[in-house]
């Protein structure tokens, strides 16, 4: 079973449910699709010994038989490329490599170059993922489609995506059986929460929340999701013991065997929820 | 000689726009005639690359040189290639910038803002 974790909001608390369910499970792959900053390794701890490196294609013109028509330019939805004197000037960080300019080209002047944008690292047996992006960088796809090459069929997967509801975080839920979107009890939790569902609802996957840091403020929360008829899987309170020990790297699941038993008992209600 | 100004409407008693990629409208002017064309900034509301494109329209429409406020890295790059040089106009209607101009009282922009220094509140989005 495939499960993504998402929220809209960063700090929300993906990483501690998605590296807290991890860690109760006997064997999972954990994926940590938040190639910006991953932060998963510092509570799971993994070895990692391979690294891949991720590569795009980007367009190099071959100025002997370009003639400066300007196709390429007028092709490019993402305006990567600028025609300037009849000499084309290409901008790859914000190329999308479609390669629709090589397709334009009349004079096959245009071919592609391969150019690293991040790594993958992972650990011996592959059940520890995660993506690294290169500082600058914008586009974080192409890694996490590498990284989703790796999935494994035999065991629970468990995505930590990033946070929002972009391009990176629909690419990461894809295929998955199963969404829990992480919450917490605040007007910009709430907001994000109202975008996430609305996503996950148009992608048709199975869906259930789990409220961070709740309070006596959870009602928000509660009294949506009763009308919209969600499921609430758990609840983490807000706790200074929890977020103590969350800042020296130690997950709730660590410190205690009621927690683990808590996320055992979350992953069970993922199985029947998926299933349905 | 053809220039053009970054401008918040469509007229030359609008304001200057500060912005350059992601300026609201263009005002192309021939500065011996006073003729002038306004052209809306489809490049605006475009996620990436606004500098580039709105960099382009200046080379096609061989103008000469260009009054804004900021010029972020990208719009620099394509300008720079085509020797189309950037003054400094004030937040003050396109028509005085323009005077301005013509007296040579306008700076020249060497220096680049950071890249999405245009975007704003909503992504440049109105």
């Amino acid at each position: 079973m495939r499960i993504a974790v998402l929220s809209g909001k960063g700090g929300t608390g993906k990483t501690t449910v998605s590296a807290s369910l991890a860690a109760s499970l006997e064997s999972c792959q954990y994926i940590d699709c938040d190639v910006e900053e991953p932060n998963g390794y510092i509570f799971l701890k993994p070895e990692l010994y391979q690294n891949i490196s991720v590569k795009v294609l980007v367009p190099e013109i071959d100025v002997m038989k370009c003639n400066g028509c300007g196709k390429c330019s007028k092709v490019c939805q993402f305006n990567a490329i600028a025609v300037v004197k009849r000499k084309v000037l290409v901008f790859p960080e914000i190329c999308h490599h479609c390669g629709a300019c090589t397709i334009a080209c009349p004079n096959d002047a245009i071919h592609e170059i391969e150019r690293e944008i991040g790594i993958v690292e992972m650990n011996g047996d592959e059940t520890f993922l995660h993506g690294k992006l290169n500082i600058g960088e914008p586009i974080s796809i192409p890694i996490i489609q590498e990284l989703k090459r790796h999935i494994k069929k035999d065991m629970p997967v468990i995505l930590d995506c990033s946070p929002g509801a972009s391009c990176t975080v629909v690419c990461s839920i894809e295929g998955c059986d199963y969404c829990i979107l992480v919450t917490e009890p605040t007007p910009f939790g709430f907001h994000d929460l109202k975008i996430a569902v609305q996503l996950v609802r148009k992608m048709e996957i199975p869906f259930g929340v789990v409220v961070n840091k709740a309070s006596d403020a959870s009602k928000i929360i509660h009294e949506f999701c009763k009308n919209e008829n969600i499921e609430i899987l758990m609840e983490i309170p807000f706790s200074r013991e929890i977020a103590s020990a969350y800042s020296q790297g130690i997950l709730p699941t660590h410190s205690s065997m009621e927690w683990k038993e808590k996320f055992r008992e979350l992953y069970k209600k993922l199985e029947r929820g998926a299933a349905k | 000689m053809k220039i053009c100004i970054s401008s918040k409407g469509n007229s030359l008693d609008s304001m200057l726009d500060s912005r350059f990629g992601r300026a609201d409208y263009f005002i192309i002017v021939d500065t011996d005639t006073m003729e002038f064309e306004s052209i809306e900034n489809t490049a605006a509301t475009s996620g990436g690359g606004a500098g580039i494109t709105s960099g382009q329209m200046m080379v096609d429409r061989d103008i000469k040189a260009v009054i804004t406020g900021n010029v972020g890295p990208n719009a620099m790059s394509v300008l720079k290639a085509a020797d189309i040089d950037i003054y400094r106009g004030m937040a003050i209607s396109v028509k005085e910038n323009i005077e301005s101009f013509k007296r040579g009282l306008l700076e020249k922009i060497e220096a680049t803002v950071p890249a999405h220094s245009g975007l704003g509140i909503n992504g440049g989005q109105k």
